[in-house]
């Protein structure tokens, strides 16, 4: 497909740079591209599809997630049909959130999620490093935070009350 | 009975039981004894809920009626949903025994559903699966400490335990259809599914002080995958389609 604007051959690189600016609307300092939810990016003459795979089942920011990338993807650029689906068949997990995505993540004040974690437990949400001071001196008060993806917890040595994302 | 409806038979009693779990869970936003409690309990019933729409989503592709109308339209006698769902939340100490009874079956349910020869519920149960360790998580750490704690805990959980364990094991009500399901490696049956729930529930509960009443006394029960409910299913529809009842095209 041709950038109806630029004249340039639209690449899939193209499109995945542009979701970068859309952001998580309840982490709003992490694009959906970091995020590792961008499964899938399909270019044919007419058409631009974008296939996403759900954080959480229960995600209620997953429908506004679809319009807010046919929203940008219209209003930026003119790129012909925009479609999005959402699809189980690429499992996420939170190994898929790029390094990037850890740094914006504790921007937004919240502890990255620990890596490799399929093999979830108390033991590993413990200590989850705080996002304040660093410390791992800090102990788990709840699995369940505000939103399906945190945790609550408490930072031992900065006395501060933090939220992490959940690994899964 | 072919493959398809033998699908769509599993499909349905899972969903129901998500939803209708959801449903209960969700009662307690607002009510939970500590903010903390409050709030695990309505983070799983999103999840739950959620499940269930993805799940009658399944049905939906294979010529079910949508998601909302599905869940917002049938009365209880459609429901395939265990009784175990449907019973009013009750004590805290029943809740949360219900919740680590139900949690763990359905925990070995899609564990062992990531298998499944029907691909697209394979992969919402890789899916499920991640979430749901968080649930089996909680209501351990729960079960274990209220068991250990002091004489009054001790005796509400084990009260609790006696009362929901005939219910829970109606959970594992055999379907219409389980060998075409087991010989077509779709679901590894509920016989099966109960031998894992047993031999992973049973040193939990032990090392909770507590103890799982003896075998002469266990009487599933069962009827809910048949739509056999008891009083409590109606009422809880009535709540959850109220707003869709007054209009069906209202969006919230």
């Amino acid at each position: 497909m041709i950038h109806q604007q630029t004249g340039k051959m639209i690449s899939e690189a193209y499109i995945r740079e542009e979701l970068k600016q859309v952001k998580d609307p309840e982490i709003p300092t992490i694009s959906i591209v970091d995020l590792g939810i961008v499964t899938g990016i399909d270019i044919n003459d007419k058409n631009v599809h974008v296939t996403l795979t759900p954080t959480f089942a229960g995600c209620p920011a997953l429908r506004l997630m679809e319009d807010m990338v046919v929203n940008h993807l219209n209003a930026n650029n003119r790129l012909g049909e925009i479609t999005v689906e959402t699809s189980f068949e690429t499992t996420w997990t939170t190994d898929l959130i790029t390094p990037e995505g850890h740094i914006a993540i504790k921007k937004h004040g919240l502890a990255p999620p620990k890596r490799n974690c399929s093999a979830i437990s108390m033991e590993i949400l413990e200590s989850t490093k705080c996002p304040y001071c660093d410390s791992d001196n800090t102990s788990m008060k709840s699995p369940f935070g505000p939103t399906l993806c945190r945790s609550l917890h408490y930072c031992n040595n900065c006395k501060q009350a933090f939220e992490g994302f959940k690994p899964v | 009975m072919n493959s398809i409806e033998a699908l769509k038979e599993l499909l349905y009693k899972m969903a129901d039981d998500q939803l209708i779990i959801g449903h209960r869970n969700s009662e307690w936003t607002g009510l939970g004894p500590i903010l903390e409690e409050d709030i695990a309990f309505s983070s799983m019933a999103q999840d739950k809920v959620g499940q269930s729409e993805h799940l009658y989503n399944l049905l939906h592709q294979l010529g079910e009626a949508d998601a909302d109308t599905v869940a917002f339209t049938r009365n209880a006698g459609q429901f395939h949903s265990s009784k175990f769902v449907e019973l009013p939340i009750g004590d805290y100490s029943f809740s949360l025994m219900r919740h680590f009874l139900f949690d763990f079956a359905e925990y070995l349910r899609f564990e062992s559903l990531r298998e499944s020869a029907y691909e697209p519920l394979a992969q919402v149960a890789k899916k499920f699966f991640g979430e749901i360790k968080y649930h089996t998580m909680h209501a351990n750490t729960w079960v274990n400490q209220l068991g250990k704690g002091n004489e009054e805990s001790h005796r509400k959980m084990q009260d609790s335990l006696n009362y929901a364990w005939n219910y829970a094991l109606g959970i594992f009500e055999p379907g219409p259809a389980e060998k075409i399901l087991i010989d077509e490696n779709i679901f590894i049956g509920e016989e099966n599914l109960q031998k894992r729930w047993l031999d992973v529930i049973t040193p939990l509960i032990k090392n909770s002080g507590l103890s799982i009443p003896s075998t002469d006394k266990w009487k599933p029960v069962y009827g809910g995958r048949n739509g056999n409910h008891t009083e409590h299913l109606q009422p809880l529809l009535e709540e959850m389609t109220e707003v869709y009842s007054i209009d069906p095209s209202a969006d919230w």
